[in-house]
């Protein structure tokens, strides 16, 4: 298959390793990756935040770099960023765009894809050959959990690593205080939500907390190392990515 | 309906807002911060909704059908916000040929009007009351008490906080921001000719208020209510409670006044099969709610004999007019948002300031009262009351999707304020990133902010407004190198090769060997 690589504007700047290891592990099953160079970011953020007009050019942007027809999904790490490709680009296009961003915003949507799901559902893998020997837990963020629906398949893909110490999080579903901008303008209250959240995950003993969304590790990481907790986040795509031959190393500063 | 338009203003073009208890004093931010410090509240609150929330869980849980429920109930909200103005026409025709009369409200200060004028004319000079949001939202014990009216509220948590002269905090459970020992002393304290040794037993602050309730409803003349359904086809009213005191208030006394919300009409008398399973499941987390009470008119030698309905606007219409927003009217108040809410569980309902707080207070407050953006109206700090975690729509009877609706009033806000610091960043930011050459610079000099980060790479401390996230969270330096730096590297080439050459080696072990075969 030939995949469009959507790295995410965090993603892409703050978090690479992420995008290195979803762009590593899609290699390895056999697919052709493709980084259409002039992406950059899907305007979740203002359109979370109440800016619909502004995104406008993002919204088309997105569509213009994957809507060729020679890329046959559009792959990214990130549960919300997916969220917002199928949910919010046509509300932008059809409220602020013209009749062509409203069909190429249908027509890129369709074969928009994150990470987990497109494992699963599209490849039909669970077991990627992975290999990691490290204790772990997962929390499911809400917009991969409530918006996309990935239900299990992250948990089915981690079953199957080899060597993995899968252990389960108290309270899993509920939400980590993140949510975009809301951690900066009801800072006191995200706090009290993040601080159950890492208690929650110091308490399994996990070596690692793992998600599909970058943005959410960001914050529980924040959190963990706050506390100097002995728990640190890794995104799902590298634990996939980490095989005996190339293990997983930390080469990002501890978070 | 028509009626409610007479005599507005042409422009603006839409219904006016409501008004009573519908605004706080403070922004949620603030507004939280107080009740966040409140060990106890938050105790209380966090036991309170776990605890609802997994029976709520199991009882839904055991329903083969309990989507198709929901989808039920959500259609026929629909249907009813779409020929609003017929069905209130209908319940209008049905209740008076049954012997009530039906009083129109455009808002609060009509709708409490209406009622003191009609209590008055009884003679008397108290009302007992059951709970109920219409009347908490309108003010209405405040207007009556100025009238020199005194109301009882009868339901024993509304009961706790109307002593307390303190504010519900949830829809359901009125003092759930209160323990036994607080109601004690509030018995002991406001409750006349109450027992000096009264303990903190549940049954015996139960019988506390039994008693003293007990005298009011075998002496007052009037009570008033809310309703939780009106059914437009036979003129039904139906209130739904658990402790059988909203029904003495609706059986005793010789004149009944019920304070509706316009939405709260249904079209058919069956419709109710779907509602009252909908309902209780999803509020108190119970098969069936003990005590279901429908009335129609009045009934000569039964009840009470004189029967008024107060249909009440208040800033229904103007929600109505929002194609996106009017979906909050279809809320059925079972409080199930409320209590799966990570927001609401840690805030507490004052901090919304409003009589309708949780996920739905968020979107439904600002549409009934308005959020006049530009003037720091603390209403429009309500759709950012969230971290959009979705618990809400999942849990909703009637499927409201209130992410969705935060998300619309979060635009609405942004284009009534003008230009704000905010929104010149969001401008700048999307400037930036609509550009890949300036975003790649920008990507670059992001890269040199690794100057702000400590020894270990993380920066702890920022400047405001991102001071509250630095209070708690660290945040990584940006890393050397941009994924898209990465990739068009040497290095970038070499691992992806690498990846697809083990890949191609694990494929070719795995088809030499089927017992190694994934
Ligand atoms: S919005 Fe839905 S879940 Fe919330 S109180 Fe109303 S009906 Fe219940």
């Amino acid at each position: 298959m030939r995949i469009g690589l959507f790295a995410t504007c965090l993603g892409d700047t703050l978090f690479p390793d992420a995008v290195k290891a979803t762009a590593v592990l899609l290699a390895r099953l056999g697919h052709e990756v493709v980084f259409p160079p002039e992406q950059t970011c899907c305007g979740q953020m203002h359109v979370n935040t109440g800016y619909q007009r502004e995104p406008v050019p993002l919204v088309r942007g997105f569509a213009e770099q994957f809507g060729d027809a020679a890329i046959d999904a559009v792959v990214m790490p990130s549960g919300s960023c997916a969220g917002s490709v199928r949910h919010q680009h046509e509300i932008i296009a059809e409220r602020y765009g013209d009749r062509a961003l409203r069909a190429a915003v249908t027509t890129v949507k369709a074969k928009t894809y994150e990470l987990s799901e497109f494992l699963v559902d599209v490849l039909g893998v669970t077991d990627v050959g992975a290999h990691f020997p490290h204790r772990v837990t997962y929390h499911p963020t809400c917009h991969s959990l409530r918006m996309l629906r990935v239900g299990d398949k992250p948990l089915r893909l981690l079953r199957a690593v080899d060597g993995i110490d899968l252990v389960e999080l108290p309270e899993a579903d509920s939400c980590c205080g993140f949510g975009g901008t809301f951690a900066v303008k009801n800072a006191a209250t995200s706090s009290a939500m993040l601080h159950d959240k890492v208690g929650h995950i110091t308490g399994t003993g996990a070596d690692i907390c793992t998600a599909g969304d970058s943005s959410c590790l960001m914050h529980i990481g924040g959190g963990l190392t706050r506390i100097k907790a002995g728990t640190r986040t890794l995104h799902l795509a590298q634990i996939l990515a980490a095989t005996r031959t190339a293990p997983y190393a930390p080469t990002e500063a501890v978070r | 309906m028509s009626r409610t338009f007479l005599g507005m203003p042409a422009t603006p073009p839409r219904a006016p807002y409501g008004e009573g208890n519908l605004r706080g004093d403070a922004a949620f931010p603030r507004a939280a911060e107080g009740e966040l410090r409140n060990e106890q509240l938050r105790r209380n609150l966090g036991r309170a909704t776990h605890t609802i929330r997994a029976k709520r869980l199991a009882v839904t849980g055991e329903l083969p059908d309990w989507e198709q429920l929901r989808d039920a109930g959500s259609a026929l909200k629909t249907d009813t916000m779409n020929r609003l103005p017929e069905l209130l026409e209908e319940l209008e025709r049905k209740v008076t040929e049954r012997g009530g009369t039906v009083h129109w409200a455009r808002d609060g200060v009509e709708a409490n009007a209406i009622v003191a004028r009609l209590i008055e004319a009884t003679g008397s000079d108290e009302v007992i009351k059951v709970k109920s949001m219409a009347t908490q939202e309108i003010g209405l014990n405040e207007h009556l008490e100025s009238r020199g009216i005194t109301p009882y509220e009868t339901d024993l948590a509304e009961l706790i906080v109307q002593l307390a002269h303190d504010k519900p905090s949830h829809i359901l459970v009125p003092a759930i921001h209160r323990n036994r020992d607080e109601i004690r002393q509030i018995f002991l304290k406001e409750i006349p000719g109450v027992d000096p040794s009264l303990d903190a037993v549940p049954a015996h602050l139960a019988a506390a208020a039994r008693a003293y309730l007990r005298e009011k409803f075998m002496t007052t003349k009037v009570a008033v209510s809310g309703a939780n359904f009106g059914v437009a086809e036979t003129g039904t009213l139906s209130v739904v409670e658990s402790e059988g005191n909203g029904r003495m208030c609706l059986t005793l006394p010789e004149t009944l006044i019920t304070v509706m919300g316009i939405e709260k009409v249904i079209p058919r008398y069956q419709d109710l099969e779907v509602f009252l399973q909908l309902l209780p499941r999803s509020s108190t987390g119970e098969r069936m709610n003990p005590y279901t009470s429908m009335w129609t008119g009045v009934t000569p030698g039964d009840g009470p004999q004189e029967f008024h309905l107060v249909l009440l606007d208040n800033g229904r219409t103007a929600a109505l007019a929002d194609k996106v927003g009017r979906a909050a009217l279809h809320c059925i108040r079972c409080s199930a948002c409320l209590n799966v809410c990570p927001v609401y569980e840690r805030a507490g309902g004052h901090a919304y300031g409003s009589t309708y707080p949780g996920p739905i207070g968020a979107v439904l407050t600002p549409q009934l009262a308005g959020m006049h953006a530009a003037k720091d109206d603390p209403n429009s700090s309500l759709p950012y009351a969230s971290s959009l975690c979705g618990a809400c729509f999942d849990a909703c009877p009637v499927k409201i999707d209130i992410p969705s609706l935060l998300v619309e009033l979060r635009h609405q806000k942004t284009e009534q304020s003008g230009t704000t610091p905010e929104k010149l960043a969001m401008k700048a930011a999307a400037g930036v990133m609509k550009r890949p050459k300036l975003y790649t610079a920008a990507q670059k000099a992001a890269g040199l902010g690794r100057v702000l980060g400590g020894r270990d790479g993380t920066i702890s401390h920022l400047p405001p407004p991102f001071s509250g996230w630095s209070d708690s969270r660290d945040t990584p330096a940006p890393p050397r190198q941009s994924f898209r730096a990465w990739l068009a590297s040497d290095e970038g080439a070499a691992t992806l090769q690498g990846a697809a050459d083990e890949g191609a080696r694990q494929r070719a072990a795995a088809h030499d060997d089927p017992e190694e075969q994934r």
